[in-house]
């Protein structure tokens, strides 16, 4: 699926099988997107939250 | 890939998460393999009563699979649904594992090898601790991963430098100064994936080039490693001395023998599943629900 980056306007390519929660980054500039929704063969995004100092395994 | 609980007879495990990542879709899989009715559920976008009348809009499974890459947030997330839910890791588990000072003390009650480990809460005293445990030594934020701002300082020099930055962020964790004696070591960690009393898969992490932090997350690479009796009993150990559950217990070989130096509580395993056998998130997804099937 297809969708462009609002950063930098460069093509996403978001896998057939990406479910809501996943993450997607732009080729391009590297700008870091969730997956919203998955619907008819379309997908939304926005912007990922930002890494947090408390993030980790 | 992921339907909702559709089925009532069945058990339900939910995956509560705010960014999925492989490891995520993979326990996902396997729970639905093993079939349970499985569900993910966003914690950026779900609120929950404390007190009122019902935990949330979302439906909770049995059992809960807490995997917040925020500490903080995965952490108050357990506590809450504890209130009617099984949650792994427990709120209990979380709050040691999420604290490196927290896992360091828990490790020494028990009496795991641990290396030598000093708190200070101000520059001057952190410097003074520094100068009495000698260089070079390692100072670590309590809460943090990945290897993010650890940092090795040669000298007195390099530790004053480095402490006065940490002074000027303003953050209250930040001005708790965790100091750990730097250990010579092969260049790799081993990392071990504890689930329950069970060690599903160790693995040595080697440092990339140029770095001196093991972490997968920074470019260092998995090999299989194969642990005899004594590192396997320090391991069960050390992840007993947190309480149980799912996690990594990171260690060091040093020439006193294996050095417990980390747990953690929201264990990423895509790098030990690259090498290992095991099936791991089927393994993880298993020991959760045996948690409600009790």
């Amino acid at each position: 699926m297809k969708t462009t980056c609002e950063v930098c306007s460069g093509a996403i390519e978001v896998p057939n099988d990406a479910i809501k929660g996943e993450i997607v980054s732009c080729p391009d500039c590297g700008t870091e997107y969730e997956v919203i929704e998955v619907k008819e063969g379309g997908v939304s995004l926005k912007p990922a939250e930002e890494v947090g100092e408390d993030w980790g395994e | 890939m992921v339907k909702t609980g559709e089925n009532k007879s069945k058990l339900s495990l939910t995956i509560l998460y705010d960014r999925l990542r492989w490891e995520e879709k993979a326990l996902a899989e396997e729970a639905q393999r093993i079939g349970v009715n499985v569900n993910m559920v966003d914690a950026k976008t779900t609120p929950l009563e404390l007190v009122g009348n019902g935990l949330t809009k979302e439906p909770f499974g049995d059992v809960v699979l807490e995997r917040c890459m925020s500490h903080i947030r995965g952490l108050y997330y357990a506590a809450i649904l504890e209130k009617e839910k099984v949650v792994i890791n427990s709120f209990n588990v979380t709050l040691v594992t999420s604290n490196k000072l927290l896992t360091t003390l828990a490790l020494d009650k028990a009496g795991v090898p641990t290396p030598r480990t000093a708190a200070a809460f101000s520059l001057e005293s952190a410097i003074e601790q520094a100068d009495r445990m000698g260089y070079p030594l390692v100072i670590k934020p309590v809460i943090g991963s990945w290897g993010k701002m650890v940092a090795c300082v040669r000298d007195k020099r390099e530790a004053e430098a480095l402490f006065e930055i940490r002074e000027m962020i303003h953050e209250p964790l930040q001005q708790v100064y965790y100091l750990q004696e730097y250990i010579q070591r092969p260049p790799r960690d081993l990392r071990a994936i504890v689930v329950g009393d069970r060690i599903l898969t160790s693995i040595y992490r080697y440092q990339p080039e140029g770095d001196w932090r093991t972490n997968i997350a920074r470019g260092g690479y998995a090999e299989l490693a194969k642990l005899d009796k004594e590192q396997e009993d320090i391991i069960l150990k050390a992840a007993k001395a947190v309480g149980e559950g799912v996690m990594g217990v990171d260690a060091m070989e040093s020439d006193r023998g294996l050095l417990v130096h980390e747990i953690n509580g929201c264990v990423e395993f895509k790098g030990a599943a690259s090498v290992s056998t095991v099936n791991i998130p089927k393994a993880i997804a298993e020991y959760a629900l045996e948690k409600v099937r009790r």
